[in-house]
């Protein structure tokens, strides 16, 4: 993925994000601290990391959800935290999300192709006619049988359609960036394949680029051209897909890797052999390198000094004091 | 079901489960025979839906009152007859030598009661320890599982314990009584993958050291394929294919299991490896189609699966640990 880091300027720049929630006067949740990175057109990042390391907070700030506290997101060139009213409105189209609940984000009293449809109602310029024919093509797009399907509500759908009637709304807008948040975690895995196929199906013909948020590496692996993973806001690891399933540098990054169940009866089954079974509270984050409380290679260094992000090959940046295989 | 060499020590017969839905009922098992031996761990896979979880309840007789079980339906545990039994003599069986652990431990765990107590409960209630003695064992069976500061876990709540030690504590209380056998519905579904294996090795240390038998329940493929002896596939409330877990993931005989392995994203394929998704979508329980409820969606089914239901039948081969139901089974690779 060197082509993609190195040629035009990124899609998208994150720059020293930092989004924090206050949990009382006193204590405050740290969310997502200080995390860098960059997203070329037409590329798919995938972000893994255990529940509560920030990666869902780190999407909704890139869609401008919520507003980090402090940091920088480019976009096409622009500072889009900066934006308020008219310029933002007007960028909000070309940044898209879809969640891991679909059939909670549709409205339930709604027939779909009018869901559909909304988008381009709110973004304004269009009639409804053209609305309508618009969702129709855009329901076939995704597989939908818009004779069939436009007027029916949610509940007549499975959770695989339904996630296909919200991969269809967000791309109304026709966005460049879509972010992904746990996409087919609650699907089945026979529908799951069919979404994973689909997205990339839509990503070639849109010219789409992703942010794919997964806590599954196997669908991490198969969909994505680069890979960030997380841990309690940190960002510990960034590197294309080949480089970090094959030598991990990240000791956290390889417990995810040992951790993941194979359905091959012959591999030794996963194991749990990081220290301590507990993730802790980013209210009150370790000192020093946040995984060092569960690491099983950390030094005493590890709980005095925060690592930085650094190259230790092209394209791969590790945030740890002592990476495992800093070939290259 | 044919004669094993030793009686099972669970044995369901033909179990079937009806539940009234909206037009007539459904039914979400449906002639479902399996065995467990003692010590042995097997796997029952299936997607939602495809009534795993209300054969588990069947089990447990925790079924919703207005289920009914076919009448044919037997379920044999350690030689009796768990369906003929009275609810007062089944509760001595259940909870005591046949324990479940559910997928969600917050709803399983009373959330007003330490985590002491709910422990301490089952032992005195099985067991008639008394207050002293039970909070000794809780104590021990916590350390068992794993938990870490026992002694002051004991006094907490489960809001106060991650998701993780809910679910330790919830298999602590399982283990309490020393079961013969542990029923686990997804028991590792709602955690992240680091502390699904922590928990998956748990239960299979457990299951060693006590001789204890489990049925492991999942619809990921993945965590039942290097923890279990046997595994059965079940599709629209019917066993599909059942063989030693090997077997089953090296040469599937059913083409939902063949085609199941093959939608899986796997980590040891290079990325991008186009998935081979299953068409069509999930089968629909109140309108099942006659035939074979997986042929709509099966690539090799002919006329005859859509006519007749295939019954669970060993390979022709005389592959007796084998067994499938599909009027044409793969003939594997």
């Amino acid at each position: 993925m060197s082509q993609t880091s190195a040629a035009p300027p990124p899609l998208l720049s994150v720059d020293r994000l930092v989004v924090e929630f206050p949990l009382d006067r006193r204590r405050t949740v740290h969310a997502v601290s200080g995390v860098s990175f960059r997203l070329g057109e037409g590329e798919t990042l995938g972000l893994v990391g255990e529940s509560g390391c920030g990666k869902s907070t780190l999407a909704r700030a890139v869609v401008q959800l919520l507003r980090p506290t402090s940091g920088k997101i480019w976009f096409r060139g622009e500072d889009v935290c900066r934006l308020r009213g008219e310029p933002l409105r007007a960028i909000r189209p070309h940044l898209q999300m879809i969640f891991q609940d679909a059939v909670a984000s549709l409205n339930p009293g709604r027939c779909v192709g009018g869901s559909i449809a909304e988008p381009l109602r709110v973004m304004g310029g269009h009639d409804r006619r053209s609305r309508d024919i618009a969702a129709r093509q855009m329901m076939v797009a995704v597989g939908l049988d818009a004779e069939r399907h436009f007027h029916r509500k949610p509940f007549e759908f499975s959770g695989g359609q339904c996630q296909r009637i919200c991969i269809a709304r967000a791309l109304m807008t026709r966005p460049q960036l879509l972010v992904c948040d746990e996409p087919v975690s609650a699907l089945d895995v026979s529908i799951q394949a069919q979404i994973l196929n689909l997205l990339a199906s839509l990503k070639e013909r849109y010219g789409l680029s992703l942010i794919f948020i997964s806590h599954d590496l196997a669908v991490v692996k198969n969909i994505c051209d680069r890979v960030a993973v997380m841990y309690l806001g940190k960002l510990c690891e960034i590197a294309a897909v080949d480089a970090l399933f094959n030598t991990p540098c990240h000791p956290y990054t390889a417990a995810l890797l040992a951790a993941h169940p194979e359905p091959d009866p012959d591999r030794p089954p996963a194991t749990g052999d990081l220290v301590g079974m507990e993730i802790p509270s980013p209210v009150d984050p370790p000192a020093g390198c946040r995984f060092h409380t569960r690491c099983p290679a950390a030094q005493p260094v590890c709980s005095v000094t925060e690592p930085d992000l650094r190259e230790v090959a092209t394209g791969s940046r590790v945030a740890c004091h002592f990476p495992l295989s800093a070939a290259g | 079901m044919s004669p094993p060499r030793s009686t099972p020590l669970l044995a369901i017969g033909d179990l079937s489960v009806a539940l009234p839905a909206m037009q007539g009922c459904v039914r979400a098992v449906d002639g479902v025979t399996l065995s467990v031996t003692a010590g042995q761990a097997v796997g029952l896979v299936g997607e939602s839906g495809c009534g795993k979880s209300m054969l588990a309840k069947a089990l447990m007789g925790l079924l919703p009152r207005e289920a009914e079980i076919g009448p044919t339906s037997q379920i044999h545990f350690d030689g009796r007859p768990l369906l003929a039994l009275s609810p007062r003599e089944r509760r001595t069986i259940t909870g005591r030598k046949m324990a479940m652990v559910f997928q969600d431990p917050m709803t399983a765990l009373n959330p007003v009661m330490r985590v002491g107590r709910q422990i301490s409960e089952v032992l005195r209630h099985h067991l008639g320890l008394d207050r002293r003695a039970a909070r000794q064992r809780a104590l021990a069976l916590l350390r068992q599982v794993g938990v870490s500061m026992p002694r002051r876990r004991l006094d907490h709540y489960p809001h106060q314990l991650s998701g993780g030690l809910r679910q330790r504590v919830a298999i602590a209380i399982a283990l309490a009584c020393g079961p013969r056998l542990l029923i686990a519905d997804e028991p590792t579904t709602a955690l992240d993958v680091t502390v699904q294996a922590g928990i998956l090795d748990l239960l299979a240390r457990c299951q060693k050291a006590q001789a204890m038998a489990m049925l492991l329940i999942s619809h990921d493929l993945g965590v039942v394929a290097g923890r279990t002896q046997r595994t059965a596939v079940m599709y629209a409330g019917r066993i599909l294919e059942l063989a030693p877990t090997r077997k089953l993931f090296g040469k599937p005989r059913l083409p939902y299991t063949r085609a199941l392995l093959d939608a899986m994203p796997r980590l040891a394929n290079p990325p991008r490896t186009p998935l081979k998704a299953i068409g069509g979508q999930p089968p629909d329980m109140t309108h099942l189609p006659p035939g074979c409820a997986f042929a709509p969606r099966c690539r090799w089914a002919r006329g005859r699966c859509r006519v007749e239901t295939p019954p669970l039948e060993s390979g022709r081969g005389g592959d007796h640990d084998h067994r499938v139901a599909c009027w044409y089974p793969l003939e594997g690779a």
